[in-house]
């Protein structure tokens, strides 16, 4: 059951082979069985998650179900949900409840799908590695000794344990695409603007995407097509008609142009992934594909320019949390000041405060133009980079990371080291492209991701080079090792 | 030493939208706390602001009518700062590319003509107020206000006294509600400004070192400020010292300003642009779409008063000063048509001493423009005089009644009937002989003697012309 695709499962529900209530059931009682060991859940919402399946049972009985009614999903916690915790796996917002749900989250809702709960992930999204979480870091269900990758490594590890169907994640630089490989899943962020932001809490507004996690590209098709499209609430959301993901799942790829960015293939890439990644290339090319060596020249300032833009914004998004009207607030201030530097001192963890603070001085009077200008300037710059590529190519391959999972604790003192993980990835958030990572094989029992990336709204064309990758390897079929049980 | 002083002003007038800047709750004024304050306003994590149309076409209308380059482009940026009663840590205002650029105004002090600069006009949300009484010891936050959409006027270092400085606020306030952009309500804090003064020795080009006055929200409390503010300047110039760069507060009660933040404890307000909002672009077709809703403004109706109506400069600008005033002043003439002389001397004078009295604005009037028209047209076909008039007026601002229902009800109808007349006349002249020999005599000045006393018979409701045409007739005889 657990490795059943969305169409599987929504064919067995329509088909009351099984009602939601048990397929529910059946992935709480994996929860619960198996999470022990991963910490990929923050909030369990098992009532919630009944009472939605009883509805979507209901709504397949008079025949008015969608393909993903009944089907259960995880959220990161993330996403606000209504009367349910959201987290942000922060102390600042141990007891927020917000009393609405971000958009991702109604719309999944009203496409019938039935929430389990909330995952862990890193701290407000600030992190590659899924260590800097109030509740504890996860665990890679390939190696319990490994990080899942961050910041969304809960849904990553959760998708990959096979613990739910599907969940949401977010992609600030990376964070859906780098667990993803890590965890041996397929991620993917649309372009920036193709899915509503409202309700999905700010780490770097301009950079912040919502995206999937799931078994394949097929169910990623499924689940995106329900969350993608306008929201009036978010004035950065475009309004431009949704393509039909699934349709065209099954095109050939044959006379297609697939572009590698010689930058992404340099030193920086460990010889036995850039080993898969070549496999993985021969695989699309003997589908049809044509294979084409591109540049892009200013790639390698997209970690520095992120890391300027993305505290930047952050600096300014997390000023909310004050301790004035919700989150954490200190025990008995003595004044507005001691309120303050006493509430986010407590409430925030040590990566949150280092960009809140690197995000302050590069704004800063008399920094702005050498720091926040420039990385703006960077940024439009690796833009037309990309921009230019896809004048030549129709989609472009790397390794989603530079390596594969790495051991909790190793780079956990060594920020500048996290930070590179995100190399390859970073780049296409900056640019506000789609990206995807699809697992292409294992290094040592570890899973490495293939990155694909896309021209803007070319979602479809993503779906559909990974769809056609699938449908000649497996990779994204297997199971870790001690959750292959049913 | 002869001083000039130097004055900027920045005015901020709230928008009249009915929902906020960004987000769908209401702007209505004096709600209780908090309840007009949605997620968005909150500042609640995940919530967007969405930028309110309405906001954007009344700061072009402000643009256009003070002939200002608007934008094409402009920029909400995110200015940071914590206060409590800014809930995101953050104001959103325009900083670098604001929507309304260079303009200029024309203002009026004792009968000369000064145009002011104004630099620029950006729209930014309004925070929420600290309320630091009747919480013993802490301090409570209301958010209601959070988010009411201002637009911020910047004018140029143009102004060189207390009297251009209030001249200049009263045309801009006056503006903004002509463009019917802003209700003008000081009171409510719907138009307030900061003021910026330094002064030179006379004939210096360069400035002096400028302090600011914050949040001054009467015509009155600006001019004492700029006063108070100015003789503390060159006081302490001239005993020695320096002005420093600084916010002071005046205070009304002690009439002085004092210090609040020098410009060293000043933020730095780490401005950059709202990632959560796109440029505010503003295309040819809006622009033309608001310059054909632009209302007629005050100098043009000024003008057509004068020309239509005959009224001298100086009523015509009294009367144009507000667009309330010129719009009760026309539904007075709709009513008794040809009466302008006549309709405006009772707003300057009944009319608006009644409404000083009880500091009432015009819309505020106890007597609509239709009341009064009825009375004015009681005294143009002569049923009462314009002495009675006065009183008719005293009983419809206490009720309710029409001109014509207190006429009735007290009987205040003029005397004009000759035959009545006369035999008050006759008997008057009996009664007092020697008075109408005196007037025979060549005292002429009698016959206010005469007129006297039939006034006090008749109460005052004797038509004087015909008493005096009675009158000049019997005693001459």
């Amino acid at each position: 059951m657990y490795n059943k695709s969305l169409k599987e499962l929504s064919t067995s529900l329509h088909q009351k082979e099984i009602s939601s209530v048990e397929l529910s059931t059946y992935f709480l009682d994996r929860i619960k069985r198996l999470d022990p060991d991963l910490n990929s859940i923050v909030t369990l919402t098992e009532e919630a998650a009944l009472s939605a399946a009883i509805k979507a049972d209901e709504k397949i009985s008079q025949g008015i179900a969608g393909v993903l009614t009944g089907i259960p999903l995880l959220h990161k916690d993330i996403f606000c949900t209504q009367n349910i915790k959201t987290s942000c796996a922060s102390k600042m917002l141990d007891n927020f409840v917000a009393p609405y749900s971000a958009t991702v989250v109604n719309r999944l809702a009203d496409a019938g799908s039935v929430m389990l709960g909330k995952t862990n992930m890193d701290e407000f999204a600030m992190g590659s590695s899924n260590e800097t979480s109030f509740y504890g870091g996860v665990k890679n269900p390939w190696d319990t000794k490994l990080v899942p990758g961050g910041s969304s490594g809960g849904s990553a590890s959760a998708v990959a344990a096979r613990l739910a169907p599907m969940a949401t994640g977010t992609d600030t630089g990376g964070s859906i695409r780098q667990p993803a490989a890590f965890c041996g899943v397929t991620g993917i962020k649309p372009t920036y603007g193709r899915v509503s932001r409202y309700g999905m809490i700010a780490f770097a507004s301009s950079l912040d995407q919502a995206g999937v996690m799931a078994k394949s590209a097929e169910d990623a098709a499924i689940m995106l097509q329900a969350m993608a499209g306008f929201d009036e609430k978010d004035s950065t959301s475009i309004d431009k008609p949704v393509g039909n993901y699934a349709e065209s799942l099954n095109d050939s790829i044959k006379g297609l142009t697939v572009g590698l960015p010689k930058e992404f293939f340099s030193d920086e890439l460990d010889d036995s992934i850039r080993q898969k990644i070549d496999e993985a290339v021969d695989v699309i090319k003997s589908a049809g594909a044509k294979i084409k060596e591109i540049s892009l020249p200013n790639i390698n300032l997209s970690v520095p320019a992120y890391y300027v833009v993305a505290p930047a914004e952050c600096s300014a998004n997390l000023s909310r949390f004050d301790g004035v009207r919700f989150g954490h607030r200190c025990e008995s201030p003595v004044d507005l000041d001691d309120l303050y530097k006493r509430s986010r001192g407590e409430g925030f963890g040590d990566e949150v405060k280092r960009r809140i603070m690197m995000g302050a001085y590069v704004l800063s009077a008399g920094y702005y133009d050498a720091y926040y200008k420039k990385a703006q300037q960077v940024r439009r710059l690796i833009q037309q980079d990309f921009i230019e590529a896809f004048k030549e190519v129709d989609v472009i391959a790397s390794a989603t990371a530079p390596t594969v999972a790495f051991a909790a604790g190793e780079k956990k003192g060594d920020p500048v080291s996290m930070y590179l993980s995100d190399i390859f990835t970073i780049g296409v958030n900056l640019a506000g492209l789609p990206g995807m990572s699809v697992p292409c094989g294992f290094v040592d029992n570890k899973p490495v991701g293939l990155q694909l990336i896309g021209n803007y709204f070319a979602e479809s064309r993503l779906l559909n080079v990974a769809h056609q990758y699938q449908q000649l390897t497996d990779w994204h079929q297997a199971v870790p090792a001690g959750f292959g049980e049913e | 030493m002869q001083w000039e002083t130097v004055i900027g002003l920045e005015i901020h007038a709230q928008l009249a939208t009915k929902s906020k800047i960004f987000s769908a709750a209401s702007t209505a004024y004096g709600a209780e706390p908090n309840t007009q304050a949605c997620a968005v306003d909150l500042g609640l994590p995940g919530t967007l602001p969405v930028l309110n149309e309405q906001a954007v076409k009344y700061a072009v209308k402000f643009g256009l009518a003070i002939g200002a380059d608007i934008a094409k482009y402009s920029v909400f940026s995110r200015k940071n700062y914590f206060y409590p009663d800014l809930p995101k840590g953050y104001q959103i205002s325009q900083f670098d590319l604001p929507i309304v650029g260079l303009g200029k105004l024309d203002i009026e002090v004792d009968g000369e003509i000064k145009t002011i600069g104004i630099t620029r006009a950006h729209l930014e949300e309004d925070a929420g107020k600290s309320l630091h009484e009747d919480f013993h010891g802490m301090t409570g936050v209301d958010l209601n206000r959070a988010g009411t959409p201002l637009l911020e006027i910047v004018s140029e270092p143009d102004i060189r006294s207390s009297a251009q400085a209030v001249a200049y606020v009263k045309t801009i306030h006056s503006l903004v509600q002509y463009l019917d952009i802003c209700d003008g309500n000081m009171q409510e804090g719907s138009f307030r400004c900061d003021v910026n003064v330094s002064v030179r020795p006379m004939g210096q080009e360069e400035f002096g070192t400028r302090a600011e006055i914050k949040n001054l929200n009467s015509f009155k409390f600006i001019e004492k400020a700029i006063h108070h503010e100015v003789e503390r300047q060159i006081d302490l110039i001239e005993s020695g010292g320096r002005v420093v760069q600084e916010t002071r507060l005046y205070d009304a009660n002690k009439d002085e300003t004092r210090s609040m933040r020098s410009k060293e404890e000043a933020n730095d307000y780490r401005y950059f642009p709202d990632p959560d909002l796109l440029p505010v672009e503003i295309t040819p077709s809006l622009l033309q779409a608001m310059k054909a809703e632009l209302p007629e403004l005050p100098n043009q109706k000024k003008q057509r008063f004068e020309q239509q109506y005959q009224l001298t400069p100086y009523d015509a600008s009294v009367l144009t000063a507000q667009r309330s005033l010129a719009d009760y002043f026309e539904d007075m003439l709709e009513c008794v048509e040809g009466e302008a002389k006549l309709c405006a001397n009772w707003m300057m004078g009944e009319l608006s001493a009644g409404l000083n009295q009880e500091n009432l604005t015009i819309l505020q009037s106890p007597i609509s423009a239709k009341r009064l028209a009825g009375l004015v047209a009681r005294i143009s076909d002569q049923t009462i005089s314009g002495k009675i008039a006065k009183q008719v007026f005293e009983q419809m601002w206490q009720g309710e009644e029409s001109a014509d229902e207190v006429i009735e009800r007290k009987g205040l109808k003029q005397i004009s009937d000759t035959g009545e007349l006369e035999k008050i006349i006759d008997q008057l002249m009996i009664d007092n002989p020697v008075q109408v020999e005196q007037f025979r005599a060549g005292k002429t000045k009698m016959l206010g003697f005469f007129v006297g006393n039939i006034m006090k018979q008749t109460q005052g409701k004797a038509n004087p012309q015909t008493v005096n045409q009675l009158l000049q007739a019997k005693l001459s005889d």
